[in-house]
């Protein structure tokens, strides 16, 4: 055990920090996603449902790791098939893109269930006044949709942080693809994966002892 | 009386959700500075019909004319219009991450009527006249039911509106604090708003309205003073709903 951790510690702290980039990477733009499906979803318009509902069901109608393929193989083939010879993705650009779109679905349920646990007065109060349903959103609406999805947002993000183990099929230098590396190099299997699973262990649990203490913080006052 | 301007006309209004018809043909005139209550029995479609004039509700059938603007037609900018009519909600409806200052603030702010201190000015004058500047700063979950409607009732009137309606505005308070929002109705009736009043207060409609609208089962049934109506009612089902709540 010590004596991977002395020849491939900073190796591994290195992956660890590869894949908190990229889940935080995705996550933004999970919530951007999330965020833009979500309101198509509680909008009065009915093509715009039928885009984000496609979209949620879509993308959790595919295993992460079937999404992460046809992004990092499937799209350059097609794209150089249509004539961009030098078209490539990278395999952080690949696996960006296929946490964030699949981060983005569920972040579009949570988005979106918090929206409606909002009283419906509180929109109709705001219209009233003679504001626009952009503003009773961004003034009145999300502010307190926030509220209850902080929790569900949390949980979230340790999944995307799990998932990520996910992307070393594609060669990203996460943690479980150096894992992997070190395994193949040493052949101590037993210690390198309790090694990088109590890694995994240490940063969500922090994680989500941080979490408590946020939605702990936030309660008081209202 | 004869010169006075209609503010609200209303013409065979008809309103459906899928196959239920909450109202069947309404047409109402509401003149300047009129306090006109709306009475009725449940279900009779008295809130449907005040929510239809500021289009919370979109018709099904007819149409209304606000100060001469005809608002049920699609191009009408319905922002623009719902500026000139406050609403007044029975839950009150008071935006629960603001507090009373920006509650009463916020609309003149970003609709860009006010600068950031003149609303603000005009916030603490509107709360000064319901009683509640010393609560500026309170969220309204730390406000009475009767302190929330009258803040309500003050963000309403902040966009200085030329109409007011009221929704069952005292429906959900306690006993002892019905009589602090019905004394602030009642001075701005005194001021010449024009009101139009869903309740069941028949103390206040007999002291305070200009004039009853009896509804039924989506009709305007009778109308007339409130002495005609609550003294000398013509109609079975207005005399029939009196003898049962007077």
């Amino acid at each position: 055990m010590l004596s991977i951790l002395k020849s491939y510690g900073i190796m591994l702290i290195a992956a660890m920090g590869k894949t908190i980039e990229l889940c935080l990477i995705s996550l933004c733009f999970a919530m951007v996603i999330g965020l833009i499906f979500a309101l198509c979803n509680v909008a009065k318009t009915r093509w715009l449902n039928v885009i984000g509902t496609v979209y949620v069901d879509a993308v959790r109608g595919v295993p992460l790791i079937v999404l992460a393929y046809f992004i990092y193989f499937g799209v350059p083939a097609g794209v150089q098939a249509a004539g961009f010879a030098n078209f490539r993705l990278s395999a952080l650009q690949a696996g960006v893109i296929a946490l964030s779109m699949n981060c983005g679905a569920y972040m579009a349920e949570i988005i979106r269930a918090g929206i409606e646990s909002v009283d419906k007065g509180q929109m109709e109060a705001a219209r009233s006044l003679g504001l626009t349903y952009g503003m009773g959103m961004r003034h009145i609406v999300l502010p307190q949709a926030i509220k209850t999805m902080i929790p569900s947002i949390i949980n979230q993000f340790i999944i995307t942080l799990k998932d990520t183990s996910i992307l070393s099929i594609i060669g990203f230098p996460e943690l479980t693809n150096v894992g992997k590396t070190i395994m193949g190099n040493t052949f101590k299997s037993l210690e390198t994966w309790a090694i990088v699973g109590v890694m995994y262990l240490i940063v969500i649990v922090s994680l989500s002892k941080a979490s408590k203490r946020l939605e702990r913080r936030l309660n008081v006052g209202r | 009386m004869a010169d006075r301007k209609i503010m609200v006309r209303v013409d065979h209004l008809k309103k459906s959700f899928g196959k239920l018809e909450v109202i069947k043909d309404m047409s109402v005139e509401i003149l300047e500075g009129e306090v006109v209550v709306l009475l009725g029995p449940s279900g009779s479609g008295k809130s449907t019909f005040l929510r239809c004039l500021n289009q919370l509700e979109t018709v099904s059938g007819g149409e209304i004319l606000i100060d001469g603007q005809k608002i049920t037609e699609r191009h009408v900018d319905i922002n623009k219009v719902r500026e000139n009519i406050g609403m007044v909600f029975q839950h009150f409806n008071l935006f629960q991450n603001k507090n009373v200052l920006q509650n009463v603030m916020l609309a003149p702010v970003q609709l860009k009527v006010m600068d950031k201190q003149a609303a603000e000015q005009k916030a603490y004058d509107l709360l000064n006249r319901v009683g509640l500047a010393d609560k500026a700063d309170a969220y309204p979950s730390q406000l009475s039911g009767g302190q929330k409607q009258r803040v309500a009732i003050a963000r309403a009137l902040a966009m200085n509106p030329d109409i007011m309606l009221f929704d069952e505005p005292t429906s959900a308070l306690d006993p002892e604090m019905v009589g602090e929002v019905l004394a602030v109705m009642k001075e701005l009736a005194a001021e010449g708003m024009t009101m139009v009043v869903v309740t069941h207060e028949i103390g206040f409609a007999r002291e305070v309205a200009d004039r009853i609208l009896f509804m039924d089962g989506g009709y305007l049934v009778e109308e007339g003073t409130p002495d005609e109506i609550l003294n000398h009612p013509k109609e079975a089902r207005t005399i029939d709903f009196l003898n049962k709540v007077l």
